[in-house]
């Protein structure tokens, strides 16, 4: 029983960390009708450059406390993801006003691979630490319960508190705020949005630039956990079944989504694995992706489409 | 059709012409527009009253010609602009929020309008609350006045498209604008839904004053409720007058009933 709990645990904490990506994704394309591509690359070029600042900042100012360093480090990198939703927007989404989904979808792809090695022009392309001070030693919960107690990581517990923050947040902007109103409507209808005094290009730098946050912080939390390196580019793709098990246009979506393929593939790899050989990690999520394609199209939360003939 | 109070003119058009690459949407029109007025544009199909709309509102951009708001003379503006000065429309094919509530779509309409500070409106308190409150309040009087209190909290997808119509016009009143520009309010409605429509729009136009423009399709609503019409044809203008005097015009005949042989 406490191994089981175990492997659920690490799964809910490794499926936070997937839906922390899926909720970039989700953000973008509810306010702009884009399935940004990019969101993998925002993760790699945010967590690089806040891996980066950290290091450099001591050296430049000499500040000697870490807390202090990874601060501004974290305030700069924000910085820099402002400035590339200024700069998407800017150079390639005004361009793009009312263009197809497609044709929105291959220029974030366009945006993908020049980000991919922008940031490592910039920043380098070694593996980087970000260490933000999270404790690494375990704890072991439930001792009274349970024979030996379960192996807790305080770093995912504390991840898991930045993530619940941060989620929080956004659902507050998002349902709250005018702003957060304006960024629906716009999601709705670009042209009746214009027509109600809503400034198309300022709503877009905004949601960017919330989507660039939301990568900066995934980045951190990735990155202090299993170092800044090309791969993390690729932790888009972990993300892609849970939007669509979640539903593209929820945030609540994106996060069971994540929590569910998580603890999915933590549980399957550890009972069923043994079975066929192991390996069911790896292909579990886009398994569960397929089947709620079939049968379920919308994803969990997401809206169901019904189009008048 | 009793006389109303016209003021001077709001909106002055002058010489506009459009074109799509080699298709002339538009050819040298110029047409005013009084302070509380209701003035019609019609015409057959392709005529060209979308894009003078669509002209009026900052969409398009033409190629020639002024637009005169209030005084202020424009060659080109956008959207945001035309609204941030009090103009307010609706769209021909509905273009609604589809995923927000009713109350949210017309909530939108106070965006603008709408000052505190995003962090106080997120934590809800002070001046922010107050304020969101007042707008709440306007918005409520507008759902009132559509008779659109039953569906307040639905998501205006799931509306029949009589009522999208009118929540369509109730974003745009959210705006408190001073000009009103409607794109076929009526389109595709039943008789009953029609004479809603029409009642909506003449005591717009009564109680708060506000200038309408509208195009319409049903010759017998544009003759009852406007004061003024202009005719547009294959994007030129070919009368401009009185419902009677627009009724009589050779031209118009012409054009709606096609010529003898």
């Amino acid at each position: 029983m406490a191994f089981f709990l175990e492997t659920l645990l690490n799964g809910l904490m490794a499926g936070m960390l997937y839906s922390l990506v899926a909720l970039g994704f989700v953000l973008i394309f509810k306010a702009s009708g884009v399935f940004n591509f990019a969101q993998g690359a925002m993760v790699l070029f945010a967590a690089l450059a806040m891996a980066r600042f950290a290091e450099w900042i001591p050296q430049w100012t000499g500040i000697e406390s870490r807390w202090l360093a990874n601060t501004v480090a974290f305030v700069l990198a924000g910085a820099v993801m402002f400035v590339v939703a200024w700069l998407v927007e800017r150079l390639v989404l005004r361009h793009l006003v009312n263009q197809e989904a497609a044709t929105l979808l291959m220029a974030t792809l366009g945006i993908t691979y020049f980000m991919e090695g922008l940031g490592q022009t910039l920043f380098g392309s070694d593996i980087y630490k970000i260490d933000i001070g999270m404790p690494k030693e375990p704890i072991f919960a439930f001792e009274s319960v349970f024979e030996g107690g379960i192996l807790i990581n305080q770093e995912d517990l504390i991840a898991a508190a930045i993530a619940a923050v941060l989620v929080a947040g956004l659902s507050v902007f998002f349902q709250k705020t005018a702003t957060g109103r304006a960024l629906r409507a716009v999601a709705d209808d670009h042209q009746a949005a214009q027509s109600i005094g809503i400034p198309l290009n300022r709503i877009w730098v905004i949601v960017w630039c919330v989507a660039g946050v939301v990568a900066l912080v995934a980045g951190m939390i990735w990155g202090s956990k299993l170092g800044v390196q090309f791969s993390l580019a690729t932790v888009a793709l972990r993300a892609l079944p849970v939007i669509i098990l979640g539903g593209l246009t929820s945030v609540p979506g994106a996060i069971i989504g994540g929590l569910i393929i998580g603890v999915g593939e933590k549980l399957s790899e550890v009972y069923l694995g043994p079975f066929v050989g192991g390996g069911i990690e790896i292909w579990f999520a886009y398994m569960l992706a397929l089947v709620f394609l079939l049968f379920r199209p919308q994803g969990l939360f997401g809206e169901k489409i019904i189009d008048r003939v | 059709m009793t006389q109303r109070k016209l003021g001077d003119v709001i909106l002055d058009v002058k010489n506009i012409s459009l074109a799509f690459g080699g298709v002339k949407a538009l050819t040298d029109i110029s047409f005013d527009v009084r302070e509380h007025e209701i003035r019609a544009i019609i015409g057959p199909n392709g005529a060209g009253k979308s894009s003078m709309l669509n002209c009026i509102n900052g969409v398009y951009t033409p190629q020639h010609g002024t637009i005169t708001f209030r005084g202020q003379t424009f060659d080109h503006m956008n959207s945001r602009q035309v609204a941030e000065m009090g103009v307010a429309r609706t769209f021909q094919n509905l273009a609604l929020f589809k995923g927000m509530s009713v109350l949210d779509n017309i909530m939108t309409g106070r965006n603008l309008k709408i000052r505190s500070n995003i962090l106080l409106q997120a934590l809800r308190i002070g001046p922010a609350q107050r304020e969101e409150i007042r707008h709440r309040e306007f918005v409520e009087h507008i759902i009132d006045f559509l008779e659109i209190q039953a569906h307040r909290k639905t998501p205006v997808g799931q509306l029949p498209y009589g009522l999208q119509k009118r929540v369509d016009l109730g974003r745009a009143l959210a705006m408190e604008p001073q000009v009103l520009l409607l794109d076929e309010p009526m389109a595709g409605m039943n008789v009953e839904e029609k004479q809603d429509m029409c009642r909506f729009v003449l005591d717009i136009n009564d109680e708060f004053g506000t200038t309408v423009v509208l195009i319409e399709h049903d010759m017998g609503v544009v003759m009852d409720i406007s004061d003024r019409v202009v005719v547009l044809d294959y994007g030129k203008k070919i009368g401009d007058g009185t419902p009677d005097a627009v009724r009589n015009n050779e031209e118009v005949i012409r054009a709606y009933l096609g010529t003898g042989h």
